[in-house]
């Protein structure tokens, strides 16, 4: 039994059902968001995109399953045999991992007993993240480097610059909000956005998160760690079948976790504005529809903007980003000090 | 000792260095700007043609498979089997044998007709000349253009097939479309 912030029990099984429940919910959204991605960026481009199989091409993702799933499990003779089987299991552990934490409502009365809408509600909250972030990162790393090919490690040493360089930044942007919420819990930092979303005070906050999960989860236009046109998929370019599978999957759950915090941190989580209160059953279907949203954005960028040249980007992430997050970090804290005092 | 480039040296003309505000105005401005481009193409619509259900109709004087022809009020061919097709055709696709009308089996209106003619649409590169040789217009380029098959000998067409009417007729683009 572990005792949540809100001050109540829940039951191991509680949990394991959660964790179950959860689980199953972000793996069936999944493949709904590759189609999503490909029919909205079909129609940035004047076409249809996937419309064949099944009604409306709804059931693409289910035949590429059985495609990747059918192919050679091939391996090269370079590769580092454990590491390189471990890699893509590391990525997609680490991305269901950081997923747990994004809360999806409060804790309401579900047959007489308290169950908190969330897998976990840590006291460190976004630490949580950025720590299962570095882990996924060495999914990444060890992946590249374990392919033995010379397209995979330069795409693995591109990952980590990029991520290390990005991380710091979106870590920063993050530190108004905590600062003005006066707490890490996730729950306690939506509760706090009753009278006004966050992204409207930390826009700037706001603004350079968003900035910083594009690179983090390698979606264009910082998609130079997998740069088809000079690396061929950088770190996961010698592998196939369900490995390559894990890596998407990875990469698309990764989208949803960031969509997730941002709209946790800065986008009032459940709450609705005008003061809309709807029951507690609604709860995660505006966390899920806020989610969406902001996935969609992701991929409005994606049908946008061409990818970033090396230099532009670690100069973008340390001469703008970083001094811009550390910025609305200084500003924020004298301003909250300077209120409460 | 250097080099001199002298009277050679290009002058690059570059535009002002914005600076840091005008920079990241221009870049944020921009990226603003492609996004309204981007969704302009949503609100636009889908131009694609979904192609197996709908199909871009033909001009008339498009090329397709052969068609051979009859006479409408007879029903006697046009073909009289005189091989100047298969003379003018440069892909050598084009194979007749011609036989003597006799007075029990009339196939033509002249003294010869086709016995066998059958057209290689593998080997077809759908000039034209056929139609321009004919002195009958016994033979003219029809519209069909979906001809794949399964194997080599089914695309060897016989005189009935390109008698035959096609099953499912090519649009034709009408005028002024």
């Amino acid at each position: 039994m572990t005792l949540g912030l809100a001050g109540y029990y829940e039951a191991w099984w509680i949990q394991i059902i959660k964790s179950l429940v959860i689980f199953g919910i972000a793996l069936g959204i999944l493949p709904l968001i590759i189609v999503y991605e490909r029919k909205l960026l079909g129609r940035f481009q004047n076409r249809y995109g996937p419309n064949r199989v099944g009604p409306f091409g709804l059931l693409q993702p289910l035949a590429e399953i059985v495609k990747f799933a059918t192919k050679e499990d091939s391996r090269p003779v370079t590769a580092v045999g454990p590491l390189y089987v471990i890699a893509p299991v590391i990525s997609i552990l680490a991305a269901v991992a950081a997923f747990a934490i994004v809360p999806f409502g409060d804790a309401p009365h579900i047959f007489g007993t308290r169950v908190g809408l969330y897998g976990i509600d840590t006291s460190i909250g976004p630490l949580y993240v950025f720590a299962f972030g570095a882990i996924a990162f060495y999914g990444l790393m060890l992946g590249g480097w374990a392919s033995g090919s010379k397209y995979s490690y330069l795409g693995a040493m591109r990952a980590a610059a990029q991520l290390i360089s990005y991380e710091v930044s979106q870590g920063l942007a993050l530190i108004g909000v905590v600062i003005t919420a006066g707490s890490l819990s996730l729950t306690h930092i939506v509760h706090a956005q009753g009278g006004m979303w966050y992204f409207i005070p930390q826009f700037v906050g706001f603004i350079v998160f968003t900035c910083a999960s594009f690179a983090e989860v390698n979606r264009a236009p910082f998609d130079l760690v997998e740069a088809d046109a000079e690396l061929v998929a950088g770190y996961f370019t010698e592998y196939g079948g369900t490995r390559m599978v894990a890596y998407l999957f990875a990469e698309y759950l990764n989208m949803m976790v960031v969509s997730g915090i941002a709209v946790t941190l800065f986008l009032g989580g459940w709450l609705l504005p005008f003061g809309i209160d709807p029951p507690a059953w609604v709860d995660p279907f505006i966390v899920l529809g806020k989610m969406f949203l902001f996935i969609t954005f992701f991929i409005w960028i994606r049908a946008t903007l061409p990818r970033l040249r090396y230099d532009q980007l670690m100069s973008f992430g340390w001469k703008i980003l970083l001094p811009l997050a550390t910025l609305n970090a200084l500003v924020t804290a004298i301003v909250v000090v300077a209120v409460h005092s | 000792m250097s080099w001199s480039p002298g009277e050679d040296q290009i002058v690059v003309q570059r535009a002002p260095e914005p600076g840091a505000a005008g920079g990241a105005y221009r870049a944020f401005g921009e990226t603003l700007r492609g996004l309204k481009t981007t969704f302009a193409r949503v609100v636009e619509g889908v131009t694609t043609i979904q192609y197996p259900e709908q199909k871009v109709p033909v001009y008339p004087r498009f090329r397709g498979r052969h068609k051979l022809h009859r006479f409408e009020d007879t029903g006697l061919e046009k073909c009289v089997g005189c091989s100047l097709c298969a003379a003018a055709c440069p892909a050598d696709c084009i194979r007749v044998v011609a036989a003597e009308n006799t007075a029990e089996t009339r196939v033509s209106a002249g003294e010869r007709y086709a016995a066998v003619y059958e057209i290689n649409i593998s080997r077809c590169i759908f000039c034209g000349y056929c139609e321009v040789a004919c002195p009958f217009d016994a033979i003219t380029m029809g519209h069909d253009f979906e001809l794949s098959d399964y194997s080599r000998a089914d695309l060897i067409f016989t005189k009935e097939m390109l008698l035959a009417e096609p099953i499912e007729a090519t649009p034709l683009r009408g005028e002024g479309e």
